[in-house]
């Protein structure tokens, strides 16, 4: 019990007295996974809208395929992308690995299908409500994409948020990609682990505790920014 | 058309902010050491890197895995230097040609630690193998890193000469964690099993429960650390005028000062010997 005490105080005393070193770990840890957020919308949020509003054969298929990636283990995508950016490995030659860049890769992978099948969930509702409308304006595959996505962006903050989520609280692949280097790939998980490691479980946790703080935050910003948008939509000035 | 330009427009603003939030890893002039978890959990590295960094202006970028992984990267050619304490492996290493020379740099040794209660009854005992016989027969939990490194590997050795095959009761007794040092010591604190753990890492490890040293001071406790040039014949973007000066560096009577003078509560963590012969 006293090292949730501990913990705690540990937690008030890492956000007071903000150091260098955990403003540095802390900075890191949401522009990587930020990163990865952005580039994995822009991949995800269209290939889900595609999957809702368009009818091809193995449709389904890749449909129970996306929501069994939603589980991939971080561990395996690690490795996966360990091996493709060793120098021994066939993109090796970018010189990668052990650097944030090889910790935005994983992360994109890890949560690019995540966002697609939610996005997916969602655009799937609205089509039912759009369908015959942009059908009878014949309006082309694109712009129909394009038209879900808009008039459904709140439902997709929802896909973007679990997105940030799973990437900032993954521990498995960035410690294998990143290699919790001091001052250059430790997160906020990877520095968790190593105060594990060390046996300083109070530090550790409040360090969790921080981590749990931000995810608040963002999430929080994330719901004014939407409330505030469709009550400014909803009474045009 | 306009939500659509708009969506577009967001879409770019975020791609452009995205590319500009990668960091710029290349300008910087760093080096890349495969080390072990215990020079980095003992804080050996916290104390030693900045030294060697203000000196020369090289940043030293150390991934500390296991001795089995450290050489796995640096075989693949993602380290530029190999710093670990297995010295069969590391001969292997530089036979194979993977490294031109083996240097010495230090040694620090290991301890056995277990709980208070002692239910194996080898408090005391100067002779390694014997105490992890007793062990064996009465069944104590023993937590082993069962990870392939440095530390594993000489787990097996006492092992061997105990004439013991642990591994048999592997889910029972023994234990295996399959993790780092300080992992497997916070499971064989919560589970009271005895450990074999290197000095440094064990100092330095703040969640010990009841767990304290049984066993030490057996000249086969001894735990040598060496260092090693990857080659830049078998990997041409090993950079090696920087990674050799590091290793010079740690070789060097002044490297060799500044790791002598790494203490935790006014004890000294690592003894240097690159000049031993022998080492």
């Amino acid at each position: 019990m006293a090292e949730i005490a501990d913990a705690f105080a540990a937690a008030l005393r890492l956000i007071v007295g903000l150091d260098a070193e955990l403003a540095q770990i802390i900075g890191l840890s949401i522009r990587v996974s930020l990163t990865a957020v952005v580039l994995a919308a822009i991949v995800g949020l269209p290939a889900g809208a595609a999957l809702a509003v368009f009818r091809f054969p193995g449709r389904r298929g890749v449909v129970v395929l996306l929501n069994a990636l939603m589980g991939l283990p971080p561990v395996v995508v690690g490795l996966a992308v360990y091996l493709l950016l060793s120098r021994s490995g066939p993109i090796g030659f970018l010189g990668w690995l052990f650097t944030p860049a090889a910790m935005v890769v994983a992360q994109t992978i890890l949560i690019a299908p995540l966002i697609a099948a939610v996005a997916r969930q969602s655009m799937a509702e609205l089509w039912a409500e759009y369908a015959d409308e942009l059908r009878s304006l014949g309006v082309g595959p694109a712009r129909t994409i394009a038209t879900l996505l808009w008039d459904g962006r709140f439902g997709l903050l929802t896909a973007i948020l679990a997105g940030f989520g799973r990437a900032s609280a993954e521990v498995g692949a960035v410690i294998m990609v990143g290699g919790n280097i001091a001052h250059v790939t430790r997160t906020m998980t990877t520095a968790i682990a190593l105060e594990t490691a060390k046996g300083e479980l109070a530090l550790a946790l409040g360090l969790g505790i921080v981590l749990l703080a931000i995810s608040i935050g963002v999430n929080a910003a994330a719901y004014l920014v939407g409330e505030a948008t469709r009550a400014s939509e909803a009474s045009p000035a | 058309m306009r939500p659509i330009r708009t969506a577009l427009f967001l879409l770019m603003v975020a791609l452009v902010a995205a590319i500009g939030a990668l960091p710029a890893a290349a300008a910087d002039r760093f080096i890349t050491v495969a080390s072990t978890t215990s020079t980095e959990q003992s804080g050996l590295f916290k104390y030693l890197l900045p030294i060697f960094e203000r000196k020369t202006g090289i940043e030293v970028r150390v991934v500390a895995v296991g001795t089995g992984q450290a050489i796995k990267l640096a075989e693949k050619g993602d380290a530029d230097v190999l710093f670990v304490h297995h010295k069969p492996s590391e001969e292997k290493f530089v036979a194979e040609g993977w490294s031109a020379r083996r240097f010495p740099v230090m040694y620090n040794d290991f301890v056995v630690v277990g709980p208070a209660a002692d239910p194996a009854k080898i408090k005391g005992l100067k002779d390694t193998a014997a105490a992890f016989k007793k062990i064996a027969e009465a069944k104590a939990p023993f937590a082993s890193r069962a990870d392939n490194s440095g530390t594993h590997l000489a787990e097996m050795e006492f092992w061997k000469a105990a004439g013991i095959d642990a591994k048999a009761s592997s889910g029972q007794w023994y234990r295996e964690t399959g993790s780092g040092m300080g992992p497997t010591l916070n499971t064989a604190a919560g589970m009271d099993a005895y450990a074999l753990a290197d000095r440094g890492t064990w100092l330095s490890f703040a969640n010990r429960k009841s767990l304290e040293i049984v066993v030490e001071g057996d000249p086969k406790l001894f735990n040598q650390y060496g260092v090693m040039l990857v080659s830049k014949a078998k990997h041409p973007h090993v950079k090696d005028a920087d990674g050799k000066a590091f290793v010079d560096w740690l070789v060097s009577p002044e490297g060799q000062q500044a790791i002598a003078g790494y203490k935790i509560g006014g004890q000294q963590l690592f003894f240097p010997n690159a000049n031993q012969a022998g080492a």
